[in-house]
């Protein structure tokens, strides 16, 4: 079976965009660059009310532009840019036609519709439940229902990707097997569909509970399935971003994956074990055996961290090595001091890479320690974590990829490259920054309790 | 060739490991293994472990179980709101509830003796933050959480919610004594 379509050859990379596929990727690309920049905005209500100082807006604001915050960064910025990236590793780097691009569009719609449905429940002003919106805590139903369509239109995504992989199979418009960015993006649905499914199975009772169907959701339930999707959510993120990290890899050194074995040996391992990490949010909770602790967040878990620091020695590994063989041999670190530091597809990617590693991962693990969350959990150490690996690993990638793509998919230049160029050192130094601040002044404060001013939760002023 | 295009080598995963990677999953490997055997070896050796015993509870029920001792215990009354003191006997059972937007009473126990803390929330999540010991307990409605305790250090200390609870939220603050 064939269908008539058009193709374009990117002149600068030499990518092949379908028509379909590039309007589809520009589409949840852009909406999710709006939804970054409505998230950032958020965030500078968040920012200078915490500041003592300040102290900007009042308790009621305050809790709303913090639920809207979370949820437009951590679901909708996301996820629309994952939905471009999935698209962009099947039709793109396949060189095949996206499979039924009527079903993606309304995929599309339906993310957008359920986004805005959502953020307008939230400004209301009836929904500040943050995002985590534990029950018995309630929210209007249209909060629910724009995340249940959400859902949906994302979960339908992912199965136009998958069938996508299909149609280039059997269209064989590749040889032998898929690219191993591919491969990661094929990790990063295959957590999706896991995730979103969890989101739906816990979101649907409580929506229906909003409008009086359902009379009880279980609190302990409602946590530990709704973790299932809002940390596993994360976990798309990471498959992710590193797929991205190996295109970037390949895109600005033309390098080599040291060994295509090792490192989808390690893709595979996110999918049998990253989405376990969502009981680390659990830890400190009642009901909750202690080896169902153990197992999950330690045992299983660690397989995921050694899959992370195998993608963390294999990535700029594979930048070595291509470094090297164009002849910056001199000394250990002569391939680092000449790679293209201007270039921020380049630098953003490789802050990334040293951000989310040596602060998020490592912040990540201590706090999956059922003894160590005791003194972390719930405390201001966890938006140090999460912004390290969300805000450092994942966005800042997903900036660098946008460098990359304004000439390749959208066919402009940068309106100030030099800008472009401090930007990823001005964003990825600050994040770590205030991760540091967060994290580590945690973590100080552990070690000198005296003069200590308690800290309010994640979630308060 | 390169991470975007398909394996130049059909046969990749018959491609041999790096001696470099494969030192390195070795390291990596070994390093997760220690730090899985320090997680399940610190509940046997280490004196800071989260206790799971927990039971289904209602706040009907509960609230009994918190008056009970009030009206047995109580040596003072603090702030506008008159909350109880309770200095419960060491090695008892003592209660300790959360709601909209305190936490009620307050508890004032003995250096060094061991008490079986119960605590529960009558409403929303909250959460037991004990400042600047800094102990951090989820407190989820409709099971009753026990946590054996052993003060160790004198002094008044802060209860504070950790868990977002609505609007009052950052108005929930407590105190705890030790003696």
């Amino acid at each position: 079976m064939s269908v008539t379509t058009t193709y374009r050859t990117c002149p600068r990379s030499g990518l092949q965009f379908e028509n379909q596929a590039e309007m589809l990727i520009k589409a949840n690309a852009f909406v999710g660059v709006v939804w970054l920049l409505i998230g950032g905005v958020l965030a500078i209500g968040v920012v200078l009310t915490r500041w003592p100082a300040i102290h900007w807006l009042e308790a009621e604001t305050f809790y709303m532009v913090l639920t809207a915050h979370g949820l437009d960064m951590l679901i909708f910025w996301l996820i629309f840019f994952e939905v471009a990236i999935l698209y962009f590793a099947a039709s793109t780097l396949l060189r095949c036609r996206i499979a039924t691009p009527k079903v993606a569009w309304l995929a599309f719609a339906l993310m957008l519709i359920g986004s805005v449905l959502n953020n307008v429940a939230v400004f209301n002003g009836a929904s500040s439940v943050m995002m985590t919106s534990y029950v018995p805590m309630m929210a209007e139903p249209s909060f629910y229902l724009g995340l249940i369509l959400f859902a949906v239109g994302a979960l339908i995504a992912c199965f136009v990707f998958f069938g996508t992989l299909v149609v280039a199979k059997r269209e064989k418009t590749y040889d032998g097997s898929v690219p191993l960015v591919t491969f990661g993006a094929i990790t990063a649905a295959i957590i999706a569909v896991f995730t979103i499914s969890s989101g739906a199975i816990i979101l649907i009772p409580t929506w229906l509970l909003s409008i009086g169907v359902v009379e009880h959701v279980d609190p302990l339930v409602y946590r530990t399935v709704w973790w299932a999707f809002g940390h596993s959510s994360q976990q798309i993120n990471v498959a992710a971003h590193i797929s991205v990290w190996y295109l970037v890899a390949a895109v600005a050194f033309g390098a080599k994956p040291m060994s295509e074995r090792v490192s989808r040996t390690a893709f595979l391992l996110y999918i049998l074990f990253l989405q376990l990490a969502s009981a680390h949010h659990l830890l400190a909770d009642p009901g909750l055996s202690t080896g169902w602790k153990v197992i999950n967040t330690s045992y299983f878990m660690y397989f995921a961290v050694l899959a992370s620091m195998i993608h963390g020695l294999t990535i700029p590994g594979a930048m070595e090595v291509a470094q090297r063989r164009k002849g910056y041999t001199k000394g250990l670190f002569e391939w680092l001091r000449k790679a293209p530091w201007g270039n921020p597809t380049f630098s953003g990617v490789f802050i990334s890479i040293i951000g989310f590693g040596f602060l998020g991962g490592i912040s990540g693990v201590m706090m999956g320690t059922e003894q160590l969350n005791m003194i972390i959990h719930n405390t201001i150490y966890v938006p140090g974590h999460f912004h390290a690996t969300v805000v450092v690993g994942t966005t800042l990638t997903f900036m660098a990829l946008t460098y990359y793509l304004i000439p390749v998919l959208f066919q402009r230049e940068m309106i100030a490259p030099t800008l472009a160029k401090w930007q990823p050192y001005l964003f990825g130094f600050d994040v770590l920054l205030l991760s540091c601040h967060d994290g580590c002044g945690h973590v100080g404060c552990c070690a000198a309790p005296l003069g200590y001013v308690v800290r309010r939760s994640s979630h308060g002023i | 060739m390169s991470a975007i295009l398909p394996p130049a080598e059909r046969l990749w995963y018959k491609h041999p490991i790096d001696r470099v990677e494969g030192t390195w999953i070795v390291i990596a490997l070994t390093w997760c293994l220690i730090m899985f055997g320090m997680m399940v070896g610190w509940h046997i050796w280490g004196n800071q472990n989260l206790s799971t015993e927990t039971y289904r509870t209602t706040p009907e029920q509960f609230v009994v179980k918190v008056q009970d001792m009030v009206d047995k215990y109580t040596v003072r009354t603090e702030t506008d709101q008159e909350i109880p003191v309770v200095a419960p006997p060491p090695g008892s059972d003592i209660y300790l509830l959360a709601r909209l937007w305190s936490f009620w009473p307050i508890l004032e126990l003995e250096n060094g003796k061991t008490y079986r803390l119960h605590m529960t929330s009558m409403d929303f999540n909250h959460g037991f933050s004990l400042q600047p010991a800094n102990i951090n307990i989820q407190m989820v409605p409709g099971f009753e959480h026990v946590v054996t305790i052993t003060p160790n250090q004198s002094g008044p200390y802060s209860v504070v919610c950790n868990e977002f609870c609505g609007i009052g939220h950052h108005q929930m603050v407590s105190r705890l004594y030790v003696k």
